[in-house]
This record gives structure tokens, C-alpha cells and sequence, in this order.
């Protein structure tokens, strides 16, 4: 490593940017001064100086990494650097890079972790729970344990899929070299890192009490640690928002010769419509957390009902966002389902068109049905047969994603490698959870399950009965190629049993638990619900150890054991497995050309496969 | 290797015969237990809307599933034989469209039929400060004053007293007028069937008339603060008499209080709510 690498822009001039600006915001903040501030002197908090040192902190963690080089020097009108293209060597991985290929890995690796903090936090909340009273942790660090796991999922599974899997390949199969705005994307991922970091600063200021959710007037009353949750969902809805353009502009304006819109793959389908309700929701989330923020600081009363605000505003601008938000993790899920199932059942997928009409209909829809979060919130409480109307509606293009994954199966020659075992478990997963998602659309069946367990089982059966195992199948299916080394096959398949049999071991008694009365988010429960509880923590705690599983496979397979998985481990006929395995700097010699048929499987079907002319494999 | 005809005449096998053996397990066995139990008018609603719904999703379900299972035991590849690829079947317009219109049957109906259980009583549900659902004949008011984190209760056609326990009589149509104080906390009366949330400010009503004396669960339902998992009670549902015995005690315990506090309103301000003054 020379000492250009080392003092030039990298991670660690980003961390110490960022530290100063955390402090320099500090300071500008203390600075601000007026009557209805004054308050803050009673409490010792000052809520401005903390939302300035997060946004300067920020500001300086981007411009150590470089981002602020290219606009600079272009203004100033000298040639700018190349530091971004830099195209070998690990320590790419480590700091601004524009190869969507490096943005994949660093949001596989990055998302990662941030999902292993989040799944920890779960693990502690079962374990509090396998007693009727609180006994592990106080009811103040219970909740923000709670908020944490929450807020950490739902923020950081936003671009679970998106991140990792679209950035590294949907370029590559609509025949592209890069994404549209490269520098865009390699922001919407550095502005991830900085947001869980700093979703995980709420600690230092007293934690969260208000769950994923942030209602008004609980969120009003907490103290500091309410503004990283803040300042943590303003920069995810950010990087989402920037995410979903740069997906959608890329695949409108960057595909190859031949890739008409009916022969994209079908999770190009899934991404676009995520990246649709990514551009469209995230915008009300980031406004929505500024009129938090001012109420917080400036004493407006947006969401205060003393003095002319609402909490109903608060609760429907964030469901407004909050609803799309679930198919923004569902949807990809539902894109990578319907591209493994063609590979693995050996068919070309059945009803392309449903499936797509299905996709964008979940997209469309999901922005109708929010009021359903408030069924029992007392808001126009005549306008609920719609919601349920517009709610149940949806299960209709989901119908459509369930038809065509069966119909994927029906007389194909089906080989259980490990990523279809993922993608049959989510055909049952989302199943169950859109079945136990009818009880909740249904007003009367909904006033008992509203805000009990069974609503939580019914959101982890489709995020994470659905998403979570889309997202495994997507790295068992796609990491070899991007990494070039096979996963041990024996661990996978430990890992697949142990997390679907306790997945549904823990999930499937919390949809009892919520039938018999448990609510959300209690440190403590009724004694007769004790049992019950314990063999979902247990439960818990094996699918925990699962994920140890796969953490040492993925360690053990890629780092040390290292055995080629060759360019097409799966015999997919898909364009990305054409090319060697990880795929070279600049992906195509030449653009590709696409035939008319994006999944020509099947006994007697010419394979017209894109012409394609790789790159030369860095050196 | 089989047609997709005779595939198809064994799955329906399935399908039937699955649905036919599960619905009586549904229909006796399993909703009759469905919560949150026919204790109320609302409650007995809710198990028969539950119940509904598991009949409806019977067949889907078991359709689906024997599907899945079908194919992977079925359409599985022999790992002995050489790779070979399954028929090229791109779609099929009739499953296709048999399949949009059960499903879209199904919804409709699902969504005609709880509006329908809707409107005929409010099931159980907070319905705001103008309810659509309401019952006919006279109704008893009970105010659930819901604060961090306690909820109280009062009772304003007995003279506006506050009561830390909930008692309602039995046979008795109850108007339950759910507030809050603060932050946003939920009255759910489990037992009764009854959720409400209580948003500050606003006056959230829901009916329910009990059928038998006994005691129910109450708990916060909605995230409101440090000790939301201690926000619980327990509730009666008592003959009558005993009721009017009860509250006259109660407002003759209470009447010291009483002159203190703020007379009965669909909501109060506490004075201060908010945080910075």
C-alpha cells in the first residue's frame, strides 16, 4: 500500500472527517440560541446540536471518502481525478468506487453486518421474553433493543437486495458496463454505512422508546436517541430514493441492443418495480422526519393536537411511506423467486407477462391500502371497507407472483440445489404469510390482531420468511459468481434446514401467541403464555445459530477453502453466467446482443443465448 | 412419464380431497376456538369472521401445498440420469384465467363480507367521535381515559366519577369513549373483543354489549413509552345489581376527588402535554 493510498481519500481520512464534523456540528449547534430554545438548558439536551453534528458528521464521512473531488475540480475547471475508477487491488473495496461490481460486494458485506446487529438485537429480545417478567433488561433498554431491531431491519433491508444483487446485476444483464450515475450509487451505499452507524449512536443518548414506527407524541416526549432514529430513516429514505432513480434510469436508458422491455429478466421486473415505490414513498419519509425534526427543535406543532397539529398527520404520512415500505422488501424477494425457480426447474418461466403485470401491481396498490395500519386509530372509520377492499385487493397480483412460481414447476426436471430450496421455502413462507395477512386486512378479524403478535408473525413471515430467504437464495445463487468460489455444499444445506424449520418453529406459535392475546413490543406477558414464549425463544435462538452456520461457510468457502466455481456453477442460460466468474472490470469487450428469449429453457428450444464477448479478466 | 392431463387430474384429487377432509376440522373444531371468543356480541362476530376466512383460505392452502409437494416429489429430476430440461410451457391462458377469477371471487367476496360485519356493529373496533355502526336502543357510556401508563375510567351518567378499576354490566349495550392524555397509547379489552386506540385529543368510540358475568384482559396495545409493558388491568363484567352497588360505592369513595377534576368531556388537556413551554 503506497502513503498516496494511506493519506489520500479513503476510509480513514472519511472517519476522521467525520468525527470533526460531528464536533464542529456540535459546537455550531450550541451556538444557536433564542427563548423557545432555552428549554433545553433545564434538561441538558439540545437536540439542534445533535441533528447538526450528525448532518456536518455526515457531510465530513463523504468528503473524507472523495465524493466532494469530482464536483470540486470540475468547478474550478481542472481535469478531475480518477481515484474513483481506480479498477485493482482489495483496497478499492474500502473506499469510493464507481464499478457497480465493487458497490455489490461492499453492500453484501456492509448490509450484512448491519443485519447480524440487527438479528443480535433480536436474539436479546427472546431472550428477555422467556420470562412473564422483566428480568434481563430494563424496560428502558428493552424498548430501544426493540426499536433498534426494528429500525435497523426495516431501514437496512430497504436496499437488502437492491444493494448487493441489483447494483452488481442488473447492468449486467441488461448488457451495460456501468449504472447510470455511478457516483450516485456509490453514495446511496456510503450513506447506508453512515446511517446505521449512526442509528447505532442512540445508545449514547438514551436509546429509543417508540419501536420502528416513531409515532407521534411518544417520539416528541423521547430524548436524544430519538433523533439518530431520525436522523438514521432520513438518510436511508435518502439513499433509497437516490437508489430507486439511479435503477430506474439505468435500466431505461442503458439497455442493449435487442433487451426490449418484454425480454428484461424477470428480476430487472422486480427491481424496477421496487425502484418505483423506492423513488416515489422515500420522498414522504424525508419530509415527514423533517416536520419530526422541527417539532423536536424549532417547537413547530405539526403533530402536537394542543396546539392545532395532529398525531393521526404523523400516522398517516408514515404509513403513507410505511406501506410501500413492506414491498419494497417484499418485491425483490418475489424478482429473485421467479429468476432461481426457471434455472432450477430446468423451464422458462411460466406467465411472464402475469408476473410482471403482477409485479407492477403490487407497486401500484401498495400506495392505496396505508389506512390500514389505523383500523382501530379511530380516522374515518367510514372510509375502512376501502382500505380492506384495496388491501385484500393485493393478494390478487400476488396471486398472479404464486401462479407462476407454481407454474415454473409444473412437468420441469427440478434439481434441489440449495438456492431453489430457498426459493421453494419462500413459496411456503409467503404463503403462510399472506394467509395470516387476510386476518389482519379484515376489519373485524383485525380489532382482536391489531398490534398483537400476530400481526408480528405476520410481517416476519413475509419480510423475513420472504425476503430474508429470497436474499440467502440470491447469495447461494449469485455469490460464487461474484466471487468466483463455491460455497460448501454440505454447510448450505445445514444452514437452509436449521433456518426453515426453526424459522418456522419461531414464527409459526408468535401467530398463536397473538391469537391468544400477547401484544407487541411487552417486556412483560400473561404466565399462561410462558411456555409458549419459551419455545419461541428457544426457537429463536437455534435460528440464530443458523446464521453462525452460514457466517462460517461463507468465511470458510471464500477465504479459505477457495474452489472455483467455474463461469456457470447452475447451468443457467441467464447472460450473467456467461461471463467468467467474478465478472471482468468493464463486463463486455462489446455491448452484448439479446435474442427474443430471456429464458430459453426447456427440451427442444433453440438456446439463442446474447451474444456476448466478455472482457478481459483483470489481471 | 404422464400427461399434464393426468398431473393435473391428480392434483385436483388432492385439492378436493384435502379440502373436504380439513373443512369439518376447520369449520368444529377449529373456529369455535378462534379468538377472541363468543363472550360478546362483537367477540361471537369476530369468531364467525375468522372462521370465515380459515374456510376461504382452505382450499387455497391446500391447493397450494399439495402443489408444492406434488412437484418436487413428482417433477424432481433423477440426479442418476444425464441433466436433461422439463417441457417448455410458457403459460397456459385457462389456469391462468381460472386462477384470476377464483381469486378475484375470493377477495370480493372477503371484502363484501367484512364490510357487511362492519356496518352491522362496529366489531368491536374504535370508530371515532362520529361511529357509523351503532346499536339501537340505549347505550352506557364509559370514558377510558388512557395517560402513561395507566388507563381510568369514567362513568358520565353517574355523575361524572373516575374509577381506577373497569366494571360494566352484563347484557348491557356499553359505548366505551376511548382518550388519551398523552402519547398514543390502545384500550384492548381482549375478552370483549374490543380495540380502540386512544389518541389525545379525539373521542374514539366502540360498542360491545357482554352475554356473561366475567373478568377480561386489558392491555395497552399501542407503543407508548417506558412502561407500556406494564400497562395492564384487569376488567368485570358484572350482573346489574351488583353493578349499581358497585358504582354508588365508587362515586361515594370518589366524591372527595371528584370536585377536582375537570368536568366529563370527550377530551381533556392536561396542562403541560407538550414538551417545551
Amino acid at each position: 500500500m503506497s502513503l498516496r493510498r494511506l493519506i489520500g481519500f479513503n476510509l480513514l481520512s472519511a472517519a476522521v472527517l467525520g468525527v470533526a464534523g460531528y464536533y464542529l456540528g456540535w459546537w455550531l449547534g450550541h451556538q444557536i440560541n433564542g427563548p423557545s430554545i432555552a428549554y433545553f438548558g433545564d434538561t441538558g439536551q439540545n437536540d439542534i446540536a445533535l441533528f447538526l453534528a450528525y448532518l456536518v458528521g455526515v457531510i465530513g464521512f463523504l468528503v473524507g471518502l472523495g465524493f466532494a473531488n469530482y464536483p470540486v475540480q470540475r468547478m474550478l475547471g481542472k481535469p478531475p481525478s480518477l481515484r474513483e475508477k481506480e479498477q485493482a487491488g482489495w483496497t478499492r473495496y474500502f473506499g469510493l468506487c464507481t464499478d457497480h461490481k465493487v458497490v455489490g460486494i461492499q453492500y453484501l458485506i456492509g448490509i450484512g453486518a448491519f443485519i447480524f446487529i440487527g438479528g443480535l438485537n433480536a436474539m436479546l429480545i427472546r431472550y428477555e421474553l422467556l420470562t412473564p417478567n422483566q428480568h434481563a433488561w430494563n424496560a428502558n433498554n428493552y424498548l430501544t433493543i426493540v426499536s433498534l431491531h426494528g429500525t435497523m431491519m426495516m431501514g437496512m433491508m430497504t436496499s437488502g437486495i437492491l444493494g448487493p444483487f441489483a447494483n452488481y446485476f442488473v447492468p449486467i444483464m441488461i448488457g451495460a458496463r456501468r449504472m447510470a450515475f455511478p457516483r450516485i450509487e456509490a453514495l446511496t451505499f456510503w450513506l447506508l454505512m453512515a446511517a446505521g452507524f449512526i442509528l447505532m449512536t442512540s445508545l449514547a443518548f438514551g436509546g429509543i422508546p417508540t419501536g420502528w414506527t416513531g409515532y407521534e407524541p411518544l417520539a416528541n416526549q423521547a430524548n436524544m436517541g430519538m433523533d439518530a432514529y431520525i436522523a438514521f430513516f432520513a438518510l436511508v429514505g435518502l439513499s433509497m430514493c437516490l437508489l430507486g432513480l439511479n435503477m430506474l434510469v439505468t435500466v431505461i436508458t442503458m439497455r442493449a441492443p435487442g433487451m426490449s422491455w418484454g425480454r428484461l429478466p424477470i428480476f430487472v421486473w422486480g427491481v424496477i418495480s421496487t425502484a418505483v415505490l423506492m423513488a416515489l414513498a422515500a420522498p414522504v419519509l424525508i419530509s415527514t422526519l423533517l416536520m419530526v425534526t422541527l417539532d423536536r427543535t424549532a417547537q413547530t406543532s405539526f403533530f402536537n393536537d394542543q396546539v392545532g397539529g395532529s398525531p393521526y398527520l404523523y400516522e398517516n404520512l408514515f404509513w403513507f411511506f410505511g406501506h410501500p415500505e413492506v414491498y419494497i422488501l417484499a418485491l425483490p424477494g418475489m424478482g429473485i423467486l421467479l429468476e432461481i425457480l426457471p434455472v432450477f426447474a430446468r423451464k422458462p418461466l411460466w406467465g411472464y407477462r402475469l408476473a410482471v403485470t403482477g409485479m407492477l401491481g403490487i407497486a401500484l396498490l401498495s400506495f392505496l391500502v396505508w389506512q390500514h395500519h389505523l383500523f382501530v386509530s379511530g380516522i374515518n372509520a367510514d372510509v375502512r371497507p376501502f382500505y380492506m377492499l384495496s388491501t385484500e385487493l393485493i393478494s390478487l397480483p400476488t396471486g398472479f407472483i404464486f401462479i407462476c412460481a407454481l407454474g415454473t414447476l409444473w412437468r420441469g426436471r427440478i434439481r434441489l440445489e440449495v438456492p431453489m430450496l430457498f426459493a421453494l421455502a419462500w413459496i411456503f413462507n409467503f404463503l403462510i404469510g399472506g394467509l395470516s395477512g387476510v386476518f389482519l386486512s379484515d376489519v373485524p378479524s383485525d380489532v382482536t390482531t391489531h398490534g398483537s403478535f400476530f400481526s408480528m408473525a405476520h410481517f416476519h413471515y413475509t419480510i423475513m420468511g420472504g425476503l430474508l430467504f429470497a436474499f440467502f437464495g440470491g447469495i447461494y445463487f449469485w455469490v460464487p459468481k461474484m466471487t468466483g468460489f463455491k460455497f460448501n455444499e454440505r454447510l448450505a444445506k445445514i444452514h437452509f434446514w436449521v433456518m426453515f424449520i426453526a424459522f418456522n418453529s419461531t414464527f409459526g406459535p408468535l401467530l398463536v401467541i397473538g391469537f391468544l392475546g400477547m401484544p407487541r413490543r411487552v417486556v412483560t406477558y400473561a404466565g399462561y403464555l410462558q411456555g409458549a414464549n419459551v419455545w419461541v425463544s428457544v426457537s429463536a435462538f437455534v435460528l440464530g445459530a443458523s446464521m453462525l452456520v452460514f457466517v462460517y461457510n461463507l468465511v470458510y468457502s471464500m477465504v479459505f477453502a477457495r474452489v472455483p466455481a467455474g463461469a456457470n456453477p447452475w447451468g443457467s442460460k441467464s447472460i450473467e453466467f456467461q461471463l467468467p466468474s467474478p465478472v471482468p472490470v468493464h463486463n463486455f469487450d462489446r455491448i452484448p446482443t439479446f435474442g427474443p428469449d430471456p429464458y430459453p429453457y426447456g427440451e427442444g428450444v433453440a438456446v439463442t443465448r446474447p451474444v456476448v464477448a466478455p472482457a478481459r479478466p483483470e489481471r | 412419464m404422464w400427461s399434464s392431463w393426468s398431473h393435473a387430474r391428480r392434483l385436483t384429487v388432492l385439492t378436493v380431497v384435502g379440502t373436504i377432509v380439513l373443512l369439518p376440522i376447520v369449520i368444529f373444531v377449529l373456529g369455535p376456538n378462534m379468538p377472541p371468543g363468543k363472550n360478546t356480541n362483537v367477540g361471537d362476530q369476530q369468531v364467525f369472521d375468522n372462521t370465515v376466512l380459515l374456510v376461504v383460505m382452505t382450499p387455497f392452502t391446500v391447493f397450494i401445498l399439495a402443489y408444492l409437494l406434488y412437484a418436487v416429489f413428482t417433477f424432481r429430476a433423477d440426479p442418476a440420469e444425464p441433466e436433461r430440461d422439463g417441457a417448455p410451457i410458457r403459460g397456459h391462458m385457462p389456469s391462468q384465467v381460472a386462477w384470476l377469477t377464483t381469486t378475484t371471487i375470493a377477495v370480493l367476496f372477503l371484502a363484501i363480507f367484512g364490510s357487511a360485519e362492519l356496518l352491522t356493529s362496529g366489531a368491536g373496533g374504535g370508530q371515532g367521535p362520529k361511529p357509523i355502526a351503532k346499536p339501537s336502543g340505549s347505550v352506557l357510556p364509559v370514558q377510558v381515559i388512557a395517560q402513561q401508563w395507566e388507563f381510568t375510567y369514567r362513568y358520565p351518567t353517574y355523575g361524572g366519577v373516575e374509577t381506577a378499576q373497569l366494571e360494566i354490566p352484563v347484557d348491557t349495550e356499553i359505548a366505551f369513549h376511548v382518550t388519551s392524555l398523552d402519547a398514543i397509547h390502545s384500550f384492548w379489552a381482549y375478552e370483549l373483543g374490543v380495540k380502540a386506540d386512544a389518541n389525545p385529543g379525539v373521542d374514539n368510540i366502540a360498542y360491545v354489549k357482554s352475554k356473561q358475568t366475567r373478568d377480561f384482559q386489558i392491555r395497552c396495545a399501542e407503543l407508548c413509552g417506558l412502561w407500556h409493558g406494564y400497562m395492564y388491568d384487569t376488567g368485570k363484567v358484572v350482573t346489574h345489581d351488583e353493578f349499581t352497588t358497585w358504582i354508588a360505592q365508587q362515586k361515594q369513595l370518589y366524591a372527595g376527588s371528584l370536585k377536582y377534576l375537570p368536568p366529563y368531556s370527550t377530551s381533556y388537556a392536561p396542562d403541560p402535554t407538550f414538551r417545551a413551554g
